[in-house]
């Protein structure tokens, strides 16, 4: 329950049809009843009636009244919770109580959703489970789904995807090659996610982050103490470690090249949220992604299967470059408070929502102006234009963003739309390499 | 007018049985009381009532004073006709030996009340720590009962010395 403006929380008040006035008896055991009431925002008192004589508080007692609200929902529960608390000393009138509202809390969840009510208690949470000495679990297996975000591994399926089949139309496709740069390219992602969570804990910006959905806001697991740090901190290590050994073994292999462009992709990884640099709080954050997780991904596959550099793959992957960054762009909509709490000026912190809402407008007709021009300019196969496909769903994702920029959890399909736009453009794309090489 | 029995009226375990928000008062530090709607559970005997630790202020209350009140007061919530109201007082315990899975044995008395918890259970991961859940166990001493709901009428007083 969250403290109420004691002429803000009298005027909820009107909204119930009793109240229910508790004390405590001289028994020491609380009394509470169900009571007429009328209430006074000027006076900021409420008048009781509808009390029996035997069930009246002392002259001057502290007593509470208490407001409640739910709507049944047959089958499902209930939903519309609502209450309100008003505390102060009650006085005899001829036909029952004045109470003299001193204090007043309550909770609406048209007002606060009930996760954010739920995640402003993680806090106080953490400190009973630790005064209790438990700790909260999951199963392994979600531990890990959680601690790694694996769902957003599209991000690095897709660019590698088409480093693969770019690849392929230049007939330099190898499996083996190719399997070893998606295992290193999927190791350092997951690497960056527990970076970023580590860093993002250490600077407070999931802390401070009360609105966190399944798509913004980190994975929580630190949060929550699901995950030490210290645990957090070895998975990372050992991801990088994976996927600089398996980088250096490819490069011994097939190019030391590869030295390269893997050292950059590390680098831009750890760039976007360690200090010193912290691209990502300096509004940077969508560039070192599109960047990341477009040509560097793309080429080091290319290189890893063809051992020479070309500028196909980095062309074929701009669209889906601009998509990634629109990605992050959206999803930290609903973090920009929090960010900003923490100094985390990303550019969704610096823009205004309109400027915000036409970034994004801009960046993903870019992307679909980028895969025509590449067919018009010979670079990509046509088939490539299946990616255009998707134009709808940036209309839907385009239209949510507008219609719920400022409720995170109405924006969550518009999150999961914004994913998918990303992912089936760049499965398209890469299905429409497959026929090219095909045909 | 009062008089003993050593379980709950069927009366009150009717209300109790569809209530879906009962008002839980506690007393805080200062002596204060402090309510919060909650769904009450019942097995004839004794009431249960499940918090969250986010939840965990009621939890410390009733650490420091066991002393408590439940009352089923709101007809919307507590679907009964004819309409009755009742406040049950009683001595509370919370039982917390693991909040991980201890409160799952009264997930039967909840799913009837609430059947969308089942939904949120499998989603568990996403809000892991609502379901980290003490047991608050109520043993009830004594029963106020409007038979009209009205309680400016003389409630009848049920003592349950023999409950416990």
């Amino acid at each position: 329950m969250a403290r109420l403006d004691l002429a803000d929380a009298l005027s909820r008040t009107g909204s119930y049809p009793h109240a229910v006035l508790a004390y405590v008896g001289p028994d020491g055991y609380p009394v509470n009843v169900a009571v007429e009431f009328s209430e006074s925002i000027d006076a900021l008192t409420v008048d009781v009636g509808g009390l029996g004589q035997d069930l009246r508080p002392l002259d001057g007692q502290e007593v509470e009244l208490t407001f409640s609200h739910i709507r049944p929902q047959p089958g499902v529960g209930y939903d519309e919770r609502r209450y309100v608390n008003l505390w102060g000393p009650a006085t005899p009138t001829a036909d029952g109580l004045r109470v003299a509202v001193r204090r007043a809390s309550g909770w609406d969840e048209a007002d606060t959703p009930f996760f954010e009510y739920a995640e402003r208690g993680v806090p106080a949470g953490r400190d009973y489970l630790d005064e209790l000495g438990a700790r909260p679990r999951l199963g392994r297996g979600w531990t890990v789904f959680l601690a790694t975000r694996l769902p957003f591994l599209t991000a690095t399926l897709i660019p590698v995807g088409l480093g693969g089949v770019v690849a392929a139309r230049d007939n330099a496709f190898h499996a083996v090659w190719f399997v070893l740069a998606m295992v290193a390219a999927v190791a350092v992602h997951l690497g960056l996610n527990m970076a970023n969570d580590l860093f993002d804990d250490a600077n407070g910006a999931d802390a401070a982050n009360v609105t966190p959905t399944p798509f913004s806001g980190g994975s929580r697991v630190l949060q929550y103490g699901l995950v030490t740090r210290r645990t957090m901190v070895t998975g990372c290590v050992a991801l990088y470690a994976l996927s600089i050994g398996i980088g250096l073994f490819l490069a011994a292999e097939r190019g030391w090249g590869l030295v390269g462009i893997g050292a950059l992709g590390v680098a831009l990884s750890l760039a976007y949220s360690a200090p010193p640099l912290r691209l990502v709080h300096r509004g940077l954050g969508e560039p070192v992604t599109a960047l990341g997780f477009g040509p560097v991904m793309a080429v080091g596959t290319y290189f890893a299967c063809a051992e020479r550099w070309s500028w196909q793959p980095v062309l074929a992957s701009l669209p889906v470059a601009i998509l990634i960054a629109m990605v992050l762009y959206v999803n930290q909509v609903p973090d920009r408070v929090g960010d900003a709490a923490a100094g985390k000026r990303t550019l969704i912190v610096r823009f205004t929502p309109a400027q915000v809402q036409a970034g994004y407008a801009v960046s993903v007709a870019g992307a679909f102006v980028c895969i025509v021009a590449e067919v018009v300019a010979g670079v990509t196969p046509a088939w490539t234009l299946l990616g255009l496909a998707t134009l709808p769903l940036a209309w839907r994702v385009w239209n949510g963003l507008r219609a719920h920029y400022d409720d995170p959890y109405a924006l969550m399909p518009t999150m999961q739309s914004n994913i998918l736009l990303h992912l089936a453009t760049g499965l398209l794309m890469v299905i429409g390499y497959v026929i090219a090489v095909v045909a | 007018m009062s008089e003993p029995t050593p379980l709950l009226p069927p009366s009150v375990i009717e209300l109790l049985d569809v209530a879906l928000v009962g008002e839980l008062t506690v007393i805080d530090g200062t002596g204060r009381p402090v309510t919060y709607p909650l769904i009450p559970l019942s097995d004839g005997n004794v009431i249960y009532l499940t918090s969250s630790v986010l939840f965990s202020r009621k939890l410390r209350h009733i650490k420091a004073n066991p002393k408590v009140c439940l009352s089923l007061t709101d007809p919307v919530a507590v679907a009964v006709t004819p309409f009755h109201r009742a406040t049950i007082q009683g001595d509370a315990r919370v039982v917390e030996d693991d909040v991980h899975e201890g409160w799952e044995t009264l997930l039967p008395l909840w799913r009837a009340k609430e059947p969308a918890i089942d939904f949120f259970l499998k989603k568990r991961f996403g809000i892991p720590l609502f379901f980290e859940r003490s047991v608050i166990e109520i043993t009830p001493r004594r029963v106020l009962w409007w038979e009209d709901g009205r309680a400016s009428s003389p409630a009848r007083v049920y003592e349950l010395a023999g409950v416990g």
